[in-house]
């Protein structure tokens, strides 16, 4: 059952920018977000939160600008030294920041992204300042397109990513090692008699998560075109926060569900107001008073009431 | 050298009083309410915003410029009093009880709303009014010349070290407040009304938010972003201190001071980075912070 609705869901997506093309971009967009958000939920199993997760979006992104900058110019490739770049951040971020818990984790993520974000929009002669740096279309396996060709294949690259990396991250939360981060969440010290090394177990977790930030951020400097230090900024992080709070219970789909859900939204707001901060933050306050289990909670819910 | 040195410290002392007026709040509701108000800077940046307001509004009637002065003061009162019961009312009352990560997500949400709402009210544009700083002008000391405002900032920041002292060690309220701190429950089932002190303490840390953003108008004007990096900031000192310390955070934010203005002498594009370092480098040697007791871990 679950299987056929996945399948639909992704068929769905694949047929409707067919439909909408302008659809194509926000979808993109969409995925690319729900990849950073799945990050900030898998550090959330564990009881983590992570205001700060946008800097890995951007380290991966800013990669990319500087991989073809200095003359890389395959799609694979980029996108593969990205999500390095990001996964080796997010390595150095984690070794300091997993010693902490609660409210030390989560303003410290802020914290660190913050300075990543004042170098990234300060260090004009590196990185271009707020101007930011611009990215290339790349070639895919030696061709070069023209631009709405490229970013049709990236979107359909991306969809099919999607369903790759959701499987690899679904069989990882499945895994004792997956397991281990509610254990951790519930009671950290039972774990550690038990000789589970908590340390490495949220490591390996916040490499993953960063890893996966870093794919969304990939994905997303090849869809915009341009990398700019609000990539990092903190309500970037809230986003994803949010994405992943909306996403609840859901695991892997109810990221990406959470970040169609708010892009889609976001793409009709914008067209009312530009406050979307405000929309966010209310929004944000109302799931978590009123539906703890996020969007994915009231389907899951309602399937259940079902015969 | 000692010639740039002075000054320099002086500096280092007025920007460590405004970071302290806005971390003694946090660390002041985090130890009665224990909940960590991720929207805290908000409330320091509404405060600069409403006095910002009330002294362009002075300057613009021709008004005695001494009563900017009132505006100050009076701005960061006003902001506590609407806001410090109507948060603490609506959205942290909530939470308590619940998990950190609630806190954290709630608290956060405010910070989202907050921020813009004062874009929506107060613009993009920067606001500056520097009757206060002017009024007070000059001085010089062995041939360093230094603004008296600053002065005025290190005394203000000296009389709420002294005056949350008095507060908490000599007052009825202190006292109360004390026993909520030490033990919550123990504390509600001998009488006293746990939430009248929640909502005066968050008033008062909201109030001491307000007054440093107040206070900060003069010096550098108002601009939109500077909850956020106010509230990473306030953090970052609380954490030197250790969370719930008032002198921690006294001392924390003359570290913070110090190191930013250092910075900002030494390798100006480093400026933003280094009261983190400082955090870093304190919280790799005291996880606590210099203050913080360790507590037990829960099993």
């Amino acid at each position: 059952m679950r299987i056929i609705l996945t399948a639909a869901a992704v068929l769905t997506l694949a047929v409707l920018p067919v439909a909408a093309p302008w659809l194509q971009f926000v979808l993109t967009l969409a995925i690319a977000k729900g990849f950073a958000a799945l990050g900030v939920a898998v550090l959330l199993r564990a009881g983590l939160i992570s205001i700060g997760h946008a800097m890995f979006f951007a380290a991966s992104a800013y990669g990319v600008a500087f991989l073809a900058h200095a003359g890389i110019n395959d799609l694979g490739l980029l996108l593969l030294l990205s999500v390095l770049v990001a996964a080796l951040t997010g390595a150095i971020a984690g070794a300091f920041l997993v010693r902490y818990r609660a409210i030390f984790f989560a303003m410290l993520n802020l914290a660190v992204s913050m300075v990543f974000y004042a170098l990234c929009a300060k260090l004009y002669g590196v990185t271009g300042g707020t101007d930011g740096m611009p990215v290339p279309i790349p070639a895919v396996f030696g061709i070069i397109f023209a631009e709405p060709v490229f970013k049709s294949v990236l979107f359909y690259l991306s969809l099919a990513l999607m369903v790759l990396v959701g499987l690899a991250v679904q069989r990882y939360l499945d895994s004792p090692l997956g397991h281990a981060l509610s254990a951790v969440h519930t009671n950290e010290i039972r774990l550690e008699y038990l000789g589970i090394p908590v340390w490495a177990v949220l490591l390996i977790a916040y490499v993953i998560s960063a890893a996966l930030a870093g794919l969304g951020g990939a994905i997303s400097a090849f869809a915009i075109g341009r990398v700019v230090p609000d990539f990092a900024f903190w309500t970037a992080s809230g986003h994803l926060v949010l994405i992943a709070v909306l996403g609840g219970i859901g695991g892997v789909p109810g990221a990406f569900i959470g970040a169609l859900f708010l892009e889609l939204l976001h793409s009709a707001a914008v067209t009312v107001t530009d406050a979307w901060n405000l929309i966010v933050g209310m929004a944000l306050i109302i799931v978590i008073m009123f539906m703890p289990q996020g969007i994915y909670g009231l389907f899951a819910r309602k399937e259940a009431s079902s015969p | 050298m000692s010639n740039a040195i002075i000054p320099l410290l002086l500096d280092s002392l007025a920007s460590a009083a405004l970071i302290f007026f806005a971390a003694v709040g946090l660390t002041l509701v985090f130890s009665v309410l224990r909940v960590l108000n991720v929207a805290h800077g908000s409330l320091y940046s509404i405060g600069g915003y409403a006095a910002a307001s009330a002294c362009l509004f002075i300057a613009s009637r021709q008004l005695n410029s001494y009563l900017s002065f009132a505006a100050l003061l009076f701005s960061a009162v006003f902001v506590a009093a609407i806001f410090g019961p109507l948060i603490e009312r609506s959205l942290v009352r909530w939470t308590y009880g619940k998990s950190e990560a609630v806190q954290i997500l709630i608290t956060f949400g405010l910070f989202l709303i907050l921020e813009d709402l004062q874009r929506l009210v107060f613009g993009v544009q920067s606001l500056y009014e520097d009757a206060p700083m002017r009024l007070l002008g000059t001085s010089s000391i062995g041939g360093v010349v230094y603004l008296n405002y600053q002065i005025l900032l290190v005394g203000m920041a000296v009389l709420v070290v002294v005056g949350l002292r008095l507060l908490i060690n000599h007052t009825r309220l202190g006292r109360l407040i004390t026993a909520v701190v030490t033990d919550r429950e123990m504390a509600q089932s001998i009488g006293i009304d746990t939430n009248r002190i929640f909502v005066l303490a968050f008033s008062l840390g909201v109030f001491l938010a307000a007054l440093g953003g107040a206070l900060s108008t003069p010096t550098s004007g108002i601009a939109p972003g500077l909850g956020a990096d106010t509230m990473v900031l306030a953090f970052a000192v609380a954490a030197i201190g250790g969370l719930g310390q008032i002198e921690g955070a006294a001392v924390a934010s003359l570290i913070v001071g110090l190191a930013r203005v250092l910075a900002i002498y030494l390798a100006p594009s480093l400026d933003a980075v280094a009261p983190y370092a400082a955090m870093l480098v304190v919280l790799l040697i005291r996880p606590y912070g210099l203050f913080g007791s360790v507590t037990a871990r829960r099993i």
